[in-house]
């Protein structure tokens, strides 16, 4: 094995860890959701090549208001996806839509992009 | 009498500090009207309770004024319809766009191959300077990559910086290589010859694949488009404008978002009905196809309800208003219809967990590759070998396809579903209804019409002239359902007759009714009221009514003056279309087993006519879900057909619950699939609709697996060591943008989905 070949393999191997790593270990950024005085738990969410925040903590029974603003106009994300509430929504680029919800059941539900790439997660508490 | 106290929301502009809320609570607080208030500074909103006779929206922003704060006016709330015509403007104009960055691409990718390909005739390159033909594909290159292809290198870029990787990643890693590579081949090519490297370039490659994939996102779009046309279909059935009455007699035209409750509306022949209400005058047929599926017009008369979307054949009427907006047939068929668009199948689960974990497990493989290959091909060729294949695989692997095999066979069989009458709740629902094999009927109002009517009529030596309206007189005055038949019956036979008063009624709990018309005693009800009082049945009476006893008919027994003169058979009839459907269904290999409360004749009777063999009589309403219970400890998938509030624990209970559509809403809720028309063939389009479905799904998800499992490896170059095959990533490219529109084309073949 010549030098080239163990500079490549050895980067190679090392950027497939760094790959796996960062896509499916490293730490993600969860947000809680803010209540209103009406009681309505209210975030905001941005979507541009994915959601932030990606993981939203909110609590069972109270009705949740999520406004997705999507800040790009890339095709990936133009639906949302929420499976476990049955709610698929065309999002406007560059417009917040709002997304209204009653978790009734503690658990994680997942929301992805029309094709199931761009993904978060709805963590009710 | 005050009213109840009203609730509402303001959003507040200007607070800096918590105190801020406490000075806007204050003056809120003691404006006349307000209950309570309550300012939250975090979320810049008040919540304030008023009495609506007392305090209005513009009061309370006075209030607010007052502290030294303002009331962000929110913009009102655009329709539905509004926002999806938003919407679909947004959509052609990105469509345009992305056409436009398609046709750059592909011209200039039309330019970039025949000079790339100079290098296969050796005569025609001497004669040019290759460092300067490869100047000339890099100009050339440079705007696909930067126009046509930026949002690709965008897009992976934002989801990088979310740890998301989605096609794009893929796409633009791979040419963003190729690109990457050629440039430094053209610009220092030296460095490449120095290492014996041969400076290819693959700017062909990158505009290529780049065009490539732009055309499978032109043709995407325009499948997709399709998926949801039924429902576009559905919303613009709506009536733009309706003729109110006024008050005053007047009639005018207003948009269909002001007419309110109560409003009485016109209709002529040849008009949409505006909104959903009851008739209150006029009669008419109207063709309710668009909500029912059923294409033979209904005939309407007054007290019939009406609703808005469906089309006025012949007569001209008035219905008075009882549902508006969101509340109208029309918005909840579309409402469910988009809530089944937003279920996702469980056939598609494992889809989605392959999709989660896909691209970078892709990029891993390609960097697996191209170390492989660096590792193993000749030192001459392993740099360029290493690369192509690297870039092949990235290519080739996007899972767009089974990222849209299951929604969009949804998306087109649910829109289908609605304009054949049938609404499916969700997803599973659909798969649910593809396994069953046994069709559990509720007999009531499911096979037979549900309710009762006269079928025969005997009256030896009198005539029906004289006594249906003696009859029909004491009938009137009952409120028992046999009763309304027996009116109705009188009314069909002889609509011209005029109507006797009956005088001195008296219903007799559980016997029947007895009245004085036209001075003489009338007596209506069975064996035991005209026993109680004492009249006997001549010897042919008691032979006919035996007779109808046999055919499982209810006996009604009339005497007029103390003689017992005729009879009346009663029944719940079959429903014309119950046996041929039954049959379709038995012809799907489906058994269609009855249950019904009627006693074991009755039930034999009926099931014999509709051709059913398997049947289960006296079922109390609380034992209808344990029926189901039983079929299905019997191994079988049973979807359980019913109408009433009495249905719902066996709609429930069932693996598959139809509801048919002129039932209650409690057993809508409790049922999968609702049918709008009041027909067994709505159960056998449901089935065949969702076998064609899954079907598709399972097509749609085969190709899309296959075509990922097979050419992942292909595309690294596992076939090379044994017939030297290499995949180009142009072919690469290809394939790719081939295998998300084939799956949206077989997903649209479910357009051509007929009722058999």
């Amino acid at each position: 094995m010549d030098s080239a070949e163990l500079i490549v393999t050895a980067g190679g191997l090392a950027l497939a860890a760094f790959v796996l790593w960062y896509f499916f270990f490293s730490a993600r950024r969860t947000a809680a959701a803010v209540s209103s005085s009406g009681g309505v738990q209210e975030v905001a969410i941005t979507v541009k090549g994915g959601y932030s925040p990606d993981v939203i903590e909110v609590e069972r029974g109270k009705p949740v208001q999520l406004s997705f603003y999507r800040d790009e106009e890339s095709s990936c994300s133009e639906e949302l996806l929420m499976p476990d509430f049955r709610i698929r929504r065309d999002l406007p680029a560059f417009k917040t839509t709002l997304v209204e919800l009653l978790p009734q059941q503690a658990g994680r539900f997942e929301f992805t992009c029309g094709m199931g790439m761009l993904r978060g997660s709805l963590v009710v508490k | 009498m005050a009213s109840s106290p009203e609730t509402t929301t303001l959003d507040i502009e200007g607070m800096t500090c918590a105190s801020c809320a406490s000075f806007v609570e204050k003056s809120l607080s003691r404006a006349p009207g307000v209950q309570s208030a309550s300012v939250n500074f975090a979320t810049e909103k008040a919540t304030v309770q008023y009495l609506p006779e007392l305090a209005t929206p513009a009061t309370l922003k006075e209030a607010v004024i007052n502290a030294g704060y303002g009331v962000l006016e929110r913009a009102p709330d655009t329709s539905a319809a509004e926002r999806s015509a938003e919407i679909d403007r947004q959509k052609a104009r990105a469509y345009h766009k992305l056409k436009r960055r398609f046709w750059v691409a592909a011209a200039l990718a039309l330019l970039i191959m025949p000079l790339s390909m100079l290098m296969l005739w050796p005569a025609l390159l001497e004669r040019v300077s290759l460092p300067v033909l490869n100047y000339v594909l890099l100009a050339l290159t440079l705007p696909v990559l930067l126009y046509s292809g930026r949002e690709f290198y965008v897009s992976a870029w934002n989801g990088f910086r979310h740890r998301a990787a989605n096609m794009d990643t893929l796409i633009a890693v791979g040419t963003g290589a190729a690109f990457l590579y050629s440039l430094a081949a053209t610009v220092a090519p030296g460095y490449f010859l120095r290492r014996g490297i041969m400076p290819e370039v693959y700017f062909d490659t990158t505009a290529t694949i780049i065009a490539l994939i732009l055309l499978g996102k032109v043709l995407e779009m325009r499948a997709k488009t399709q998926t949801s046309a039924a429902m576009k279909a559905l919303l613009g059935l709506q009536a733009k404008t309706a003729r109110v009455v006024r008050p005053g007699g007047q009639e005018v035209d207003v948009p269909i978002e002001q007419v309110q409750l109560h409003d009485v509306v016109v209709v002529r022949p040849g008009e949409k009905v505006a909104t959903d209400g009851l008739i209150t005058e006029g009669h008419s047929f109207l063709d309710e196809a668009m909500l029912t599926g059923e294409s033979l017009p209904v005939e309407k008369t007054v007290g019939a309800a009406v609703f808005g979307a469906t089309l006025n054949k012949t007569g001209s009427f008035r219905f008075r208003v009882t549902k508006v907006g969101a509340d109208t047939m029309l918005a909840q068929i579309v409402q469910m219809v988009e809530d089944a668009q937003g279920s996702r199948a469980p056939i598609q689960r494992l889809a989605d967990k392959v999709s989660a974990v896909f691209v970078p497990t892709v990029v891993v493989i390609a960097i697996l590759t191209f170390v492989l290959w660096f590792d193993l091909a000749p030192v001459s060729t392993r740099l360029p070998l290493a690369l192509v294949n690297f870039v092949a695989v990235l290519i080739i692997a996007c899972p767009c396809a089974l990222g849209l095999a299951t929604p969009t066979a949804i998306m087109v069989s649910t829109g289908k579903g609605a304009e054949h009458g049938v609404l499916i709740r969700n997803a599973e629902a659909l798969e649910k209804a593809y396994r069953v094999n046994t069709v559990l009927l509720d007999k009531t109002g499911t096979i037979t019409r549900g309710e009762p009517a006269v079928t025969d009529f005997v009256a030896p030596g009198s005539s029906a002239t004289d006594l249906l309206p003696l009859i029909a007189a004491v009938e009137r005055q009952s409120e028992h359902p046999l009763a309304e038949a027996v009116v109705r019956y009188a009314a069909a036979q002889m609509p011209a007759a005029e109507s006797l008063a009956a005088t001195a009624f008296r219903a007799v709990e559980g016997k029947g009714a007895a009245a004085l018309v036209d001075g003489r005693a009338v007596l209506i009800g069975n064996r035991r009221l005209l026993a109680d009082e004492g009249v006997s049945l001549s010897a042919d009476l008691e032979a006919r009514a035996k007779d109808l006893l046999a055919e499982a008919k209810t006996v009604l027994y009339v005497a007029v003056a103390g003689q017992a003169v005729a009879l009346l058979g009663v029944a719940d009839t079959v429903r014309d279309t119950s046996a041929a459907a039954i049959g379709k269904l038995q012809r799907l290999g489906i058994e269609v087993v009855m249950m019904t409360g009627d006693n074991p004749q009755t039930a034999a009777q009926v099931a014999a006519q509709v051709g059913i063999t398997r049947y289960f009589a006296e079922v109390l309403p609380a034992d209808k879900a344990g029926k189901v219970k039983e079929l299905q400890a019997e191994g079988r998938t049973v979807a359980m057909v019913g109408d009433g509030i009495n249905d719902a624990p066996a709609l429930a209970q069932a693996d598959i619950g139809l509801a048919i559509g002129s039932g209650t809403d409690v057993a809508m809720e409790a049922a999968g699939i609702t049918l709008m028309r009041s027909d067994l063939n709505g159960v056998v389009t449901a089935i065949e609709l969702s076998r064609q479905t899954i079907r598709t799904i399972k097509q749609n998800l085969f190709f899309a697996f296959i075509y990922n499992t097979l050419g992942i490896p292909i595309a690294a170059g596992l076939l090379y060591p044994v017939f030297g095959w290499l995949l180009s990533p142009m072919l690469a490219a290809g394939a790719m943008a081939l295998s998300s529109v084939s799956v949206l084309t077989n997903s649209l073949r479910l357009r051509g989905f007929t009722n058999q």
